[in-house]
């Protein structure tokens, strides 16, 4: 791999904004992104795309969906590395299917719990994680980093899938809340913690501010993910649209619908680009033309 | 009483999952999800049905690698895996076909299927769409295989296989489906005409049971409320239910 990050700094930096943080994370980076279920920084995921960000390798944890379809359409991604591209109830990922089928992206197809295990390995420090099943599955013959071997505690035969440790450059996503001491707030998403923990770098874009210490509050400390491992913050109120944030907000299904239908052409992908991404919705909102409606 | 073919796929899933204690359904699996909602509101409650892409109040708090820690120790009875191929020895492919890795045809992603298929202690396959082009004489791309050689370790498989047309029962010994029944307006010949698999099918072959009016009652009523919360589109197309 060519792009080594340099080691993890100790302070959490409060940048202005989404796309300062987009501007942090270097092309060519591995970038974990957690589904669309989850929290995902999408405010920033559109940072990337305005600043064109190139050769980026994204690994879906342990799948992807709508974040991944704009990268891979607008030109951001070299390799995807996931148990799958979907944008769920909207049907399947259009610029990821026919980046594939095209022959223009690479792909590591992967299955959940072997995503879970390479990164927990790499949250131990340990070189590899083993699971059961997946032997007799296509994707161990096209996996060189999964390897199968004799149960080494068992005197009878029986072979058993190692995942190499997965070590991310850079784990980006959304919190609900930051605090002034660099803690973040994901509640129970704890593969948010899991991609924090595993990756060099870990970006965070956040709802809002809250003051005093989480950590020192009982309620919300099993929800924090802890300053040590956050590299940058940066305030993205809204960040996740259309995605959704935990009971705050919900997923916008219509405007996933809308997309799913205008990203089935390159021409129409063109265009939701111009229309939701350069410039920022945001910017739009405040303009109040509606792009968050 | 009429019913639609979801009402009717939900109602045949809630039989074959029959005594189980607790059921996980995926994402995109909104008849699997109701044939287990119904099957709750007939036991007062029982089996447990963990949602795994439920909106609201997920049933996990370790984020989504609780689903197969859990799967793993054995604590799923239950899962439900479709394919864009199936074949003849429940091998499915949820990957692509025409080559790899860029096949000429892309679909999602094996998401949990390699793992899952192994660790639940059974597994329905369900697709709707009965025909050559998904019931293949062999996968293009295993993404979990339907079983494994002696010697590998494997705690489930495949029960039965579900589609619009019919329900073909595993038999594991013979690494092979039986057709068990065929559902009602279809017939034995449709199926044979319609499925790319070698399979086996008794002479005389049973039609599968229709909804029963309490059935389609709670189909109707608060299973559609219950699924419209987590699968919206759904809900509004087979029910004109919203959450």
């Amino acid at each position: 791999m060519a792009l080594r990050l340099a080691a993890r700094p100790n302070e959490t930096r409060f940048l202005a904004g989404a796309d300062a943080l987009a501007g942090d994370i270097p092309d060519g980076a591995c970038v974990a992104l957690p589904p669309d279920y989850s929290l995902v920084a999408m405010e920033a995921v559109r940072g990337l795309i305005r600043r064109r960000a190139r050769n980026l390798k994204l690994l879906g944890v342990p799948v992807l969906g709508f974040c991944a379809d704009l990268l891979i359409g607008a030109g951001c991604v070299a390799e995807v590395e996931t148990s799958a591209v979907s944008l769920g109830e909207a049907g399947a990922a259009p610029r990821f299917t026919d980046a594939i089928e095209r022959g223009e992206l690479r792909i590591k197809d992967a299955t959940c719990p072997m995503v879970h295990s390479g990164l927990q390995a790499a949250e131990k420090g340990v070189p590899f994680m083993p699971l059961r099943g997946v032997i007799g599955s296509d994707l161990v013959r096209h996996r060189a980093d999964w390897k199968v071997i004799q149960n080494p505690m068992s005197d009878s035969p029986d072979p058993i899938l190692l995942a190499a440790a997965i070590e991310p450059d850079v784990a980006l996503f959304h919190a609900r809340f930051a605090d002034r001491a660099g803690n973040v707030w994901i509640g129970r998403r704890r593969e948010l913690a899991t991609i924090a923990h595993a990756a060099r770098r870990c970006y965070v874009t956040f709802e809002e501010l809250r003051e005093g210490d989480m950590l020192e509050d009982e309620l919300l400390a099993p929800g924090v993910l802890a300053s040590v491992y956050v590299t940058a913050v940066a305030r993205a109120e809204h960040g996740a649209w259309p995605l959704g944030v935990l009971d705050l907000y919900p997923i916008d299904d219509a405007h996933l619908a809308r997309y799913a239908q205008a990203a089935q052409t390159r021409q129409g992908f063109a265009r939701y680009l111009e229309d939701f991404v350069f410039p920022s919705p945001l910017a739009r909102r405040g303009q109040g033309e509606g792009g968050l409606e | 009483m009429s019913w639609t073919t979801e009402e009717f796929l939900a109602c045949t899933i809630a039989r074959l999952i029959g005594d189980a204690q607790h059921v996980a359904v995926g994402a995109a699996s909104p008849v699997p999800a109701a044939a287990c909602t119904l099957l709750r509101a007939q036991n007062g409650g029982r089996p447990r049905l963990s949602l795994l892409h439920k909106r609201r109040g997920n049933p996990f708090t370790e984020g989504s690698r609780e689903l197969f820690d859990l799967a793993g120790q054995g604590r799923i009875d239950v899962f439900f895996l479709g394919g864009a191929q199936i074949d003849g020895e429940a091998n499915i492919n949820l990957v692509g076909t025409g080559g790899y890795p860029n096949s000429e045809a892309r679909f999602p992603g094996s998401f949990g299927s390699a793992f899952l298929y192994f660790a639940a202690r059974r597994t329905i396959l369900y697709r709707e769409e009965h025909s050559r082009r998904v019931l293949v004489p062999r996968v293009d791309f295993i993404s979990a295989p339907g079983w494994s050689p002696p010697g590998v370790w494997r705690r489930g498989g495949p029960q039965a296989l579900v589609t619009g047309k019919a329900i073909f029962a595993w038999q594991p010994e013979m690494r092979r489906f039986r057709l068990e029944s065929v559902h009602p307006r279809h017939t034995a010949d449709e199926v044979r005409e319609h499925t790319g698999f070698e399979y086996d099918a008794p002479a005389r072959i049973g039609v599968t049971a229709e909804p029963a009016p309490e059935e389609l009652a709670l189909l109707r009523g608060p299973v559609a409320r219950e699924i419209a919360a987590n699968y919206p589109e759904f809900a509004a197309r087979v029910w004109g239910a919203s959450a």
